[in-house]
């Protein structure tokens, strides 16, 4: 090891604040925030220098780390980050950052609150930075757990309990890992013969080459992950648990869990999915593609008739879900590029969309759309990140969300002209049910039974401003995304070209 | 020196009033002298710039052909590349002129308008952002450009129509403006992505080059449905029929706003995207035809509406709809230069008539019906002769502005169809008729003694006064500078006057003049009778033909149906079978509970059973046993 061990420390960060947390008295709430803030200021720095040192031209893995574990079993701590994976790593730590201020009021066993969310910080971020499929369960399996437990001590029950939610998040989130296990046993066991096994994604990765994966075996496997994936990502039909559980959940889980815990299934299925199943994805592709406009459509649609601020955005983080996977079904460099970005588009834009609900409740006490109206009038700042939030969502130029949206279009059309085409209406009906929400919250006449409400202010426009600017100027300037996507994209481009013209015998079926 | 440096430093134009944007935005928000007087002084700074371009154009022959380019990379990743730069030609540069023109005059109009209002700092901010993007789409490199900007003045537009967000009106007139307009934003989207996967490219200069290639090549098949698809990005901004219900209600913006956006400049962005995009257009007869007749068909129907309209600013708005038709008519038939020209004057005196009406409204506390108005030339002289320039230069009087650029339009679609001229030429009755209704309702007649007016303040009369003297000396400027052979697409069209057309029109204007006269000015008529009399019609036309309720009632019914079937879907069948399948699980959970007795004798029975029947399988089974039943020996 011969230079700083930057990932590592990027992970640890957060649990040595954790264990730190632990070791203090319940009463010092100050300190006890103060510390999560320092912490997760320096995990954001951290990254920040990772994402400003990382080599374009160079390419490929970056600051990799790897120890021998489990040699039995092949398990390696290897680590490294590359093109795709650092804007992961970027978001996580942005929105992370975001999450303590957004929960700076937390006065309900606070000290709890903060540790468990830590730890889930830490493990969202291993999975990231990790490259081997072990670790990388075992990171996943870290993030349920704290998240169950925050939405049933500090989450809010509306149309649903939020035991109810509760529950039904983290069992979705575990049948999607059961998949997820069996999918990868299954990969462990056939892709190499007994005594060159292996977890590492690389090592995996060349299988398929070497022609140890028969085609009907990566069929199977990548349904699997599909699968667990998918439900991770709420493709359609295994959605339902994404509306339900934001709605139940704190604050904080709502951001983490929209903005980053939903890429896991985005990052994953491109890094384990189609680099080690590249047969498997080229088969159901068209399969995803189909879901996808399900997913743009029917919760778009949904969003449209919905009278809780969090299930609108619920079912709007839904429906955005269905480009990035028509953007990854299209299997070229630019839906790749575009699948990518607007994972990290989405995740900024939904975070400051949950953080400004978040104070629109805590200071209404309501989130229901029909009692709330002409906030503009007594907080301006929460309206003002609200419309960012609601702009970059329906694709405003200009703000984070376009350039990812347009990538994937045009990377879609190429492959599914109908398909692209329905997705792409849903651009209508994004702004329909977005323009509906701005205008019925913040606009009309001012409201007297809201004049006490403050606006947000100290701390609490951490969120605001960090995930604000990182809206526009990603907007403006988004080859700074762009950028560094594509250097993680562009050494796929040449697997894909192969990938499209290799002779399928079932993929043809279905195209 | 000057237009040297103009020429290569054109981004500034719109990045000055971006800089005002985020500067007033930011800090002088709270400040109304420091906000005005930045977004002014970089309005200023805009204009003169523009015309150093205007200048620098023509000294240094820049012509359609050779236009001057610059960009630089913007997006560059595997598959997709997106340049940002300036594309100057002359009509690019008239743009820069008429924008920086309306802009500056309406700022300096917005200070008197505005004055005391608790937004006025958000006010000039919104508009030097509205600037700055507008600024920015007119001089768009490629598609992607032009549709950025072209998304951004949408929300600019959005924001200042919804700017009284304390009303619920102008909070349902911005969404169905930023809705309507993304319908054909929609449209626009998919024949840029149809362009982008033909051509690799969206840039305006390697598409010159490679359209007729293809066309040569492949036919026209694909770019026709291309150039239909774009087309719908027009329709929609330039307020179009079938999409032109946003831009009436737009009104309920301030009206600087609506003298300068719904007016001047931002709905004439559809007109300029065909002008930009006429290499694509040119190739394709049938697209033209279309939208020959779009444009036909939505002059007249708009007119026909304005006829019996009654709030001051929605007469103005359906005006500026009819004669937004006229300029997509005469592209439809192929004359830019008559288009751009109308394009011009129209911002001029639509711009006036707008500013007229702010003037008037101001007066009178905000009062909007022009029944309840009257003998307004006694004491608003300035406005009365603005509005009346205004109203002179519409119709199509001479020596107003309005009548050069009508007539050309005219003599254009004279020259290709004779239905069309028909149609154009009875709008031009209408226009010069509902134009003059108001102006006699408004400003003749008895003083209503409820009314207390007053003169606009010096500010808005200024910008009346400059705005008046482009309305009267606009239509000369093509006679001075050669208007045809700068602005157009082709070869130099004719541009001298063809006095068949221009003494038809302008006989038909006079006509109208008088029977407003009759019906609104000496009272000789009653218009009640005569509404009375055509209830029928007279209801149709002012209930705008009735598309905002049929409108309405598709959106209720069908899009939020739609959503309300596919919620009920969610809650009952697909998380009902999640739901389905947890019952289950507990279901068996507990019937398995069951077995779990806890008495002694039933496990041992359970298991010495068990061990029973697996004994005698085992037995029967084995091989040996299997033999001996068999009946052999062994």
């Amino acid at each position: 090891m011969d230079h700083f061990p930057l990932l590592t420390a990027i992970m640890l960060a957060p649990i040595i604040g954790a264990l730190f947390l632990s070791f203090l008295p319940r009463e010092a709430d100050k300190i006890i925030k103060m510390v999560s803030a320092l912490t997760m200021m320096v995990a954001l720095g951290l990254v920040i220098y990772a994402y400003e040192m990382y080599d374009f031209n160079l390419g490929g893995m970056q600051f990799v780390e790897s120890r021998a574990w489990i040699q039995d079993l092949g398990v390696s701590f290897i680590l490294g980050v590359d093109g795709i994976s650092l804007p992961m790593l970027l978001l996580t730590v942005l929105i992370g950052f975001s999450t303590v201020f957004a929960s700076w009021n937390i006065t309900k066993r606070s000290k709890e609150f903060f540790i468990l969310l830590l730890i889930l910080l830490a493990g969202v971020t291993g999975t990231f930075i990790t490259q081997d499929l072990f670790i990388f369960l075992l990171f996943y399996e870290m993030v349920v757990i704290p998240i169950y437990i925050m939405v049933l001590i500090w989450g809010s029950s509306k149309r649903v309990s939020k035991e109810y939610s509760g529950m039904k998040l983290t069992i979705y989130l575990l049948l999607g890992s059961a998949f997820m296990l069996v999918g990868i046993i299954d990969l462990y066991l056939n892709a190499y013969p007994s005594g060159m096994r292996t977890f590492s994604m690389t090592a995996l990765a060349q299988a398929n080459q070497l022609g140890n994966l028969s085609e009907g075996f990566q069929i199977f496997t990548f349904f699997l992950l599909m699968i667990g994936f998918g439900s991770l990502l709420s493709m359609w039909p295994l959605h339902s648990w994404s509306p339900d559980g934001y709605a139940g959940a704190p604050t904080a889980v709502s951001m983490i869990h929209a903005g980053v815990l939903k890429k896991i299934g985005g990052y994953g299925l491109i890094r384990i999915g189609l680099l080690i199943l590249p047969l498997g994805a080229k088969f159901w592709a068209p399969w995803i593609a189909l879901l996808a406009v399900c997913n743009v459509l029917y919760a778009g649609f949904i969003a449209l008739v919905q009278k809780d601020l969090k299930y609108v955005i619920g079912y709007s983080s839904v429906s955005h879900m269905g480009y990035v996977l028509i953007g990854f079904a299209a299997l070229n460099g630019t839906g790749m590029n575009g699948a990518i970005g607007n994972m990290f588009a989405h995740g900024i834009m939904s975070a400051l969309f949950f953080a400004m609900i978040g104070y629109v409740y805590e200071k209404t006490h309501t989130r229901y759309i029909p009692d709330l109206g002409g906030l503009a009038h007594q907080m301006p700042r929460v309206a003002t990140g609200f419309m960012l939030a609601g702009m970059a969502s329906l694709g405003l130029p200009g703000l984070i969300g376009f350039i990812p949206e347009f990538t994937i279009f045009v990377g879609a059309f190429r492959e599914y002209p109908v398909y692209a085409l329905l997705a792409i209406s849903g651009i209508i009906f994004t702004a329909l049910y977005i323009l509906r929400v701005l205008a019925n919250v913040l606009f009309g006449p001012r409201r007297t039974e809201f004049d006490g409400c403050a606006d947000a202010r100290g701390v609490e426009l951490v969120p605001l401003i960090v995930l604000g600017s990182v809206l526009v100027v990603f907007g403006v300037f988004p080859q700074m995304l762009m950028g560094m996507v594509n250097s993680g994209v562009e050494p796929m481009v040449p697997f894909l070209t192969k990938l499209h013209a290799a002779p399928a015998l079932l993929g043809g079926l279905f195209r | 020196m000057f237009n040297e440096y103009a020429l290569h430093h054109a981004w500034l134009i719109p990045l000055l009033p971006a800089i005002a944007f985020v500067v007033i935005g930011f800090f002088l928000r709270k400040s109304p002298v420091l906000s005005a007087f930045l977004a002014i002084t970089m309005s200023m700074v805009s204009f003169i710039l523009s015309l150093g371009v205007g200048y620098g154009v023509v000294v240094q022959h820049i012509t359609v052909e050779h236009p001057l380019i610059d960009k630089i990379p913007w997006v560059d990743i595997a598959g997709l590349s997106i340049n940002m730069g300036m594309y100057i030609d002359p009509v690019s540069a008239l743009m820069l002129f008429i924008v920086t023109l309306v802009s500056l005059l309406v700022q300096i109009y917005a200070v008197g308008y505005m004055k005391g209002d608790d937004g006025f700092g958000r006010f000039f901010a919104y508009l030097s952002l509205f600037a700055a993007t507008m600024l920015g789409l007119i001089i768009a490199v490629n598609f992607v450009q032009m549709f950025i900007f072209w998304e951004l003045v949408g929300l600019c537009s959005y924001l200042l129509i919804g700017y009284y967000f304390h009303k619920p009106s102008a909070c349902e007139a911005s969404k169905k403006a930023f809705m309507t307009t993304r319908i054909g934003d929609f449209g626009l989207l998919l024949g840029i992505l149809l362009l982008q996967i033909v051509f690799g490219t969206l840039d305006f200069a390697q598409l010159t080059i490679a359209i007729p290639e293809y066309v040569q090549q492949y036919g026209t098949g694909v770019l026709t449905v291309a150039a239909l698809l774009i087309f719908a990005g027009p329709i929609a901004k330039s307020g179009q029929f079938p999409l032109h219900v946003w831009l009436p209600d737009a009104m309920e913006g301030p009206t600087p706003v609506s003298a300068l956006i719904h007016a001047a400049t931002m709905v004439v962005a559809g007109v300029y995207l065909v002008v930009r995009v006429f290499f694509l257009y040119s190739m394709l007869p049938n697209v033209m035809l279309i939208i020959a007749w779009v444009g036909g068909f939505t002059a007249c129907f708009a007119a026909t509406i304005a006829i019996t309209q009654q709030d001051i600013k929605r007469i103005l708005a359906y005006s500026t709809i009819s004669q937004l038709g006229y300029m997509m008519l005469a592209l439809g038939v192929g004359s830019v230069t008559a288009s751009m020209f109308h394009l011009m004057t129209h911002a001029f005196f639509k711009a006036l008539m707008f500013l007229a009406a702010g003037s008037v409204m101001h007066g009178l506390h905000d009062k909007g019906n022009i029944f309840e108005m009257g003998g307004l030339r006694h004491k608003m002289p300035i406005t009365f002769a603005a509005m009346t320039i205004g109203v002179l230069a519409i119709s199509g009087i001479p020596p107003f502005a309005g009548f050069f650029s009508k007539d050309e339009i005219l003599l254009a679609v004279s020259e290709v169809s004779a239905p069309l001229y028909i149609i154009a030429v009875v709008t031009a009755f209408m226009t010069a008729f509902y134009m003059f209704r108001l102006l006699f309702l408004v400003f003749c007649g008895p003083e209503k003694p409820e009314n207390n007016p007053h003169e606009a303040p010096s500010t808005m009369k200024f910008s009346l006064i400059i705005l008046s003297i482009f309305a009267i000396i606009g239509g000369y400027i093509p006679h001075v500078y050669h208007f045809g052979e700068w602005i157009r697409f082709g070869d130099a069209s004719h541009e001298g006057l063809n006095w068949t057309i221009a003494a038809t029109s302008m006989v038909l204007s006079v006509l109208a003049m008088a029977l407003a006269w009759l019906i609104y000015g000496s009272g000789k008529v009653s218009p009640d009778r005569l509404a009375m009399r055509f209830s029928t019609l007279y209801n149709v036309s002012y209930h705008k033909y009735y598309i905002d309720e049929l409108y309405l009632w598709l959106n209720y019914t069908f899009v939020r149906g739609f959503g309300k079937i596919l919620y009920w879907l969610d809650l009952y069948i697909v998380d009902g079978i999640v739901n389905g399948l947890a019952k289950l699980t507990y279901r068996m959970g507990d019937e398995l509970r069951q077995w779990q007795t806890g008495y002694l004798q039933q496990y041992g029975l359970i298991l010495f059973g068990a061990i029973l029947i697996m004994v005698v399988w085992l037995v029967i089974t084995a091989p040996i046993s299997m033999a001996s039943l068999r009946g052999g020996a062994y």
